[in-house]
């Protein structure tokens, strides 16, 4: 699967899309999906918690292990994807689509520090080896 | 170097994700763990369990060296190809392992035990066979390569796949087993489903595994293979039991046997030892996952569990759990989940048997 170039990574494999509205929307990576298994319970965190950068704020559990996830940017939560609760497995069918939840970032500047689809593809591949 | 099965080609060919168990390159999922779950419950799949250590006890008086080695009592099967399933005991009457002796004839009985655990086993029972019975040989069975086939439909599969197979296996009842040439065909699992498990000659495996597969019988990972066991209430070694606790706090009292006047090792023991925990099952009525080593907080103490996971059949989290043994089946208790008390419903189990939830 490629890796949509339109987003941006961190190296704990979450992506993070900013929206024409300046809001941040934050899922877990293809690969990452790919590494947990099949999904069956997703936690997110609530609306309206502030997030630091690299903060522990949701929990994605597959089949297999629990799985943290940790906020990419700084911000606070605006929105929970509800359907993703209760449809875990929407992950696994698209990663890309089946979004954890929306961040208003306490700064767009900090998006940039991010990986971008290339670096991100790299590291993907130096997992593999 | 990880170890290989005669079927780990196979499990490459089919796109598997494999992993480091115990030191055997085994097959994880071949896609999706819980497609896999769910071939099992409803038609029929295939394991390659081919890393259990397979060991022939021949030579006289092999029964009354069971007799002492094994909790269980060995004067249950008297009718050749029976099974019966066992703990072995230290001194200390905790599990060295648990295992499945079939009774072939007086002179010969075999023996399954786990992968993990085989070479530990055969040194214990090489020992107690020096000591209490020298005219024996133990033999391990490194040339042969097992198959599990469960599920609904696993019996005419295998029968479809295996020409002369059905007038052999047919007729076995559960816990019993067939030769067939150099096969050896046992009505057991480790699912809740029925089906058999195949002992053959590890060149011939790859043939079988083929053969099954052209039937339509899907092979299943080490992935499926718990939730499987986990949801028929089937202990696993070195998770609900170890070298460390009775097999009366473990759930397995139905195993030990304590009303033939036998003295096997351990039975002192378990004996003298008061009895304060059980195995219960635990229905997470919260959302989320529970797993292995999580703290159960209760009114009379606290427990932990010893299996969790996601049942694909409930569609909801199960668990074993360790608790104290004032615990009543219906309680509810408190699960700590990162920091969190989640409720639980304790339960006897199975939590499913034959396809359908208990």
């Amino acid at each position: 699967m490629t890796i949509p170039a339109d987003l941006k990574y961190t190296k704990s494999h979450e992506w993070v899309r900013l929206e024409a509205d300046g809001s941040a929307t934050v899922g877990i990576t293809h690969h990452a999906q790919e590494l947990l298994g099949d999904m069956v319970f997703v936690e997110n965190p609530v609306v309206g918690r502030k997030l630091t950068q690299g903060e522990e704020c949701a929990v994605v559990e597959s089949v297999k292990a629990a799985s943290d996830v940790y906020a990419p940017i700084a911000g606070e939560v605006i929105a929970a994807n509800g359907d993703v609760e209760s449809a875990p497995e929407s992950i696994n069918q698209d990663a890309y689509t089946a979004w954890l939840f929306k961040l208003k970032p306490a700064s767009a500047a900090d998006l940039g520090a991010l990986l971008d689809a290339a670096a991100y593809q790299a590291l993907v591949d130096s997992e593999a080896h | 170097m990880l170890k290989q099965t005669p079927l780990n080609a196979a499990h490459h060919a089919a796109g598997a994700k494999m992993v480091d168990f115990g030191g055997w390159d085994m097959p994880l999922h071949y896609g999706s763990q819980l497609g896999e779950h769910h071939k099992v419950r409803t038609d029929a799949g295939m394991f390659d369990v081919s890393h259990m250590q397979v060991v022939d006890l021949t030579g006289e008086g092999a029964r009354a060296f069971l007799r002492q080695l094994m909790a269980n009592n060995v004067d249950k099967i008297t009718l050749p190809g029976k099974a019966l399933y066992s703990c072995m005991l230290n001194e200390q009457g905790g599990v060295i392992d648990d295992l499945i002796i079939y009774f072939m004839r007086e002179d010969w009985f075999r023996i399954v035990v786990n992968a993990g655990t085989a070479e530990k086993d055969l040194a214990w029972m090489d020992a107690q066979r020096e000591k209490l019975a020298s005219q024996l040989t133990l033999t391990p069975r490194r040339d042969l390569a097992m198959i599990a086939v469960q599920g609904p439909n696993a019996r005419a599969k295998f029968w479809a796949a295996m020409p002369g197979s059905q007038d052999i296996s047919q007729h076995l009842k559960p816990f019993q087993a067939a030769e067939m040439g150099t096969m050896f065909i046992a009505r057991t699992g480790y699912t809740g489903e029925d089906g058999f498990e195949i002992m053959i000659p590890a060149k011939a495996a790859p043939f079988l595994w083929q053969a099954l597969q052209e039937q339509g019988v899907a092979p299943i990972g080490l992935g499926a293979r718990d939730t499987l066991r986990l949801e028929a209430g089937m202990n696993l070694y070195g998770q609900d039991m170890d070298e460390n606790v009775s097999p009366l706090e473990s759930g397995l009292a139905w195993t030990v046997d304590l009303a033939s006047p036998r003295d096997f090792i351990g039975r002192q023991a378990l004996t003298s030892q008061p009895v304060a925990h059980q195995l219960m099952g635990l229905l997470l009525t919260d959302k989320g996952v529970l797993r292995s080593h999580q703290k159960v907080v209760t009114a009379q103490g606290e427990g932990e569990i010893t299996s969790g996971g996601f049942s694909p059949t409930l569609n909801q989290s199960i668990a074993l759990a360790r608790l104290p043994a004032t615990i009543a089946a219906g309680d509810t208790v408190q699960v700590e989940i990162r920091g969190k008390l989640l409720n639980a419903k304790v339960v006897r189990y199975p939590f499913v048997r034959n396809g359908k939830a208990c």
